[in-house]
């Protein structure tokens, strides 16, 4: 449907424009047609630059097999592979920070066999990468309007429409709102929708590193006193993404250091590993904190990624949540639509709201629970550790199990998250 | 072909008349009459109300009209306007809990009930969702002797409610298109139903007001069909409708025990 730019009705609004938002824009956009006509309200400006996205990211993710059949069906894999990094094997090490080798305590195989997908359980990829990829994508979709630069600050609910009004005073309606506006996210606040929220006094810290060997694709995780150390094998054989907890305190200490001595920090944690290590990426940081809303909908309105919850990044699934909400919304939204029924009918949000709130609770659950396992210098939880994790190690159809629910791939899975033989 | 370009030209006068229609009738009407028909329509909407079995029933029974259509007519599957171009009538449209969804997969829908209270409530609550359908408070008989027909007549949860369905399917079945097709459901004459329908909804479960269907009125597959044979119209196609307590959901099924709903197309 041909509109003018500032029409105040559409047929959805997503609040947020981030990683999520738009992904779950795209695939609205291919399940329903070329009649649909969303709008995606970005709190962000426009770049002035030439550049469109913010290459300067540091941050990688963590693509799980489920989410890759996701954007695969969205047309995105193509664009993204080249920087994609299939993840060959996982190494898991617990040890402390001045321990002179780290015995691998937990190997396996990162690939999944599960029905006729026999790729990587997960590949690691630049977020810059899917930023741009995704902008790019909404640019090039006609029933996807994005407002940038534009806040929301009320939401009401009616029963035919829901309504946004933004801080400049424009206003939008539709039967259906999604918010995709983050962990602070102030569409599920105007809504009154409350939290459960548990801080971790830890901080995230992230940066981009070269090294001497090849990382052969395989990813390593340190599990540290501080918190878990990631090192993300990017494109190339020689790069990395490393990623850590570390307890607050300690966190700002290293985030005030100068490039040498910051660098020395990362070095004592990569462990010697990889050879020369130099920084190749600017550092990016962030407090961690685990959350989950209470309900997941409300009438006309459905959350959907960090506004519905937040886990530890230990494992690396936030986005692969995110991303299992959208394929879930997606097709109860389109399913209700392809009978005529009103987009926002409380009979789809209810099946989404059962569908997606319990699982993200085992999950913010289970990563919360690791990362306080994995995180202190208790000699007794050590040992307790070890043994867990050896046996573990000595079980091959259990870490086949493992890597299967990394890979997204168990449970009830939506249709997007298949591949496309067994949608 | 449902599509004739005569009604493509003719689809933005249509409009415009309806409109003028909607504001003559407003400046006319009581406002008390209004607020009755509000009143209405929230009853008609509200999904976990008096009409929450029809709003269940609703997706198995719009998922089998749109396939049905989409097949019988040959119209690609796709976008969220499969049944443009498409003419339907909807008799016994109630509060339009299938001719709103009908009209917005892209159908031009008339919608008909024997009352005004229905039919203003029905005329609102459209208005409120910004769809154009034409709503009027008339009986199958008179509007068939209107000599109007449309590509598709939709008839549900009606038969089973009129003293002689054959001849009601008869008028049903003038007012679709030669090439047009007609869809009826209703409620099977079996043991089951009368343990189902009648025990289990009206007495049991409460969906519905002791009452609402009488186990003789039922009618069963093999009568529906000889109906509309004797209506000169193609052997009825149907799928039954199961509840599943489990997921709270209807949907299409092989058994037609119960709940059942057909088509059955009429020949050029």
């Amino acid at each position: 449907m041909a509109t003018p730019p500032e029409q105040n009705s559409a047929d959805i609004i997503i609040a947020g424009g981030s990683y999520v938002g738009l992904t779950l824009a795209l695939a609205l956009a291919r399940e329903l047609g070329p009649d649909l006509d969303l709008v995606v309200v970005d709190r962000d400006a426009a770049p002035t630059s030439q550049v469109d996205v913010d290459t300067t990211d540091p941050r990688a993710s963590a693509i799980s097999a489920g989410s890759r059949n996701l954007l695969a069906a969205l047309g995105l894999w193509a664009p993204l592979e080249g920087d994609a990094t299939p993840v060959s094997a996982i190494e898991l090490t617990d040890s402390s920070l001045n321990a002179g080798v780290r015995r691998p305590l937990l190997t396996y195989d990162n690939a999944v066999r599960n029905g006729s997908d026999s790729g990587a359980a997960s590949y690691i990829i630049p977020n810059a990468r899917i930023a741009q990829v995704l902008h790019d994508a909404v640019a090039a979709t006609p029933s996807v309007r994005r407002w940038r630069g534009a806040s929301v600050s009320g939401f009401t609910a009616g029963s035919d429409t829901a309504s946004v009004t933004l801080v400049d005073g424009r206003r939008l309606t539709a039967p259906l709102v999604v918010a995709a506006d983050g962990r602070r996210s102030a569409v599920r606040e105007l809504a009154g929708i409350q939290t459960v929220a548990f801080d971790h006094d830890q901080i995230g810290i992230v940066t981009v590193i070269r090294h001497e060997r090849d990382h052969v694709n395989r990813a390593i995780q340190h599990f540290l006193p501080g918190g878990p150390f990631a090192i993300l094998p990017l494109a190339g054989g020689r790069r990395a993404c490393v990623t850590w907890s570390e307890n607050a305190h300690e966190a700002r200490r290293i985030l005030a250091l100068g490039d040498g001595a910051f660098l020395d920090e990362v070095d004592l944690r990569v462990a010697g590993r990889l050879g020369a290590v130099t920084l190749d990426g600017p550092r990016a940081s962030w407090p961690l904190e685990t959350h989950l809303a209470r309900r997941f909908v409300a009438p006309r309105l459905a959350l959907v990624g960090d506004a519905a919850h937040s886990v530890h990044p230990i494992a690396g699934q936030g986005l692969n949540l995110g991303l299992r909400d959208v394929a879930a919304l997606v097709e109860c939204v389109a399913d209700a639509a392809r009978v005529g029924l009103d987009l926002g009918t409380m009979d789809a949000l209810t099946r989404y709201e059962r569908w997606r709130r319990f699982d993200t609770a085992v999950s913010t659950a289970t990563f919360g629970g690791l990362n306080r396992l994995f995180s202190n210098d208790n000699t007794l939880l050590r040992s307790a550790r070890e043994v867990g994790l050896g046996i573990l190690d000595r079980l091959p159809g259990v870490k086949q199990l493992f890597v299967t629910e990394a890979a997204g791939l168990s449970g009830d899975l939506p249709k997007l998250l298949r591949l496309p033989a067994e949608r | 072909m449902p599509a004739t370009t005569f009604d493509d030209c003719a689809a933005p006068v249509q409009k415009t008349m309806m409109a003028q229609q909607h504001a003559n009738s407003d400046a006319n009407v009581d406002p008390a009459e209004i607020a009755r028909f509000a009143r209405l329509a929230d009853d008609w909407w509200n999904p976990h109300g008096k009409f929450k079995p029809l709003h269940k029933l609703g997706p198995a029974r719009l998922g089998f009209i749109r396939d049905a259509a989409t097949r019988h007519f040959k119209l690609p599957l796709r976008g969220m306007k499969p049944l443009t171009g498409l003419s339907i009538l909807d008799i016994g449209c109630g509060g339009g809990l299938i001719a709103e969804p009908l009209s917005r997969l892209g159908a031009a829908v008339t919608g008909i009930e024997p009352t005004d209270a229905n039919i203003g409530a029905a005329r609102q609550h459209a208005k409120a969702t910004g769809l154009v359908i034409d709503y009027r408070a008339v009986s199958a008989e008179d509007l068939a002797d209107e000599n109007r027909t449309f590509d598709m007549v939709v008839c549900l949860e009606v038969v089973e409610h009129v003293p002689d369905p054959a001849a009601f399917i008869k008028v049903c079945a003038t007012l679709v298109r030669p090439g047009g097709l007609l869809i009826l459901s209703t409620i099977n004459r079996t043991p089951k139903a009368y343990l189902l329908a009648i025990v289990g909804a009206e007495y049991v479960l409460r969906w519905l007001p002791v009452g609402t269907h009488t186990w003789e009125r039922f009618i069963t597959p093999v009568e529906l069909d000889s109906h509309v044979r004797a209506a000169n119209l193609e052997a009825l196609d149907c799928q039954g409708l199961v509840f599943n307590p489990l997921t709270d959901q209807w949907s299409l099924s092989r058994d037609t025990d119960v709940n059942y709903i057909g088509a059955a197309a009429k020949p050029l």
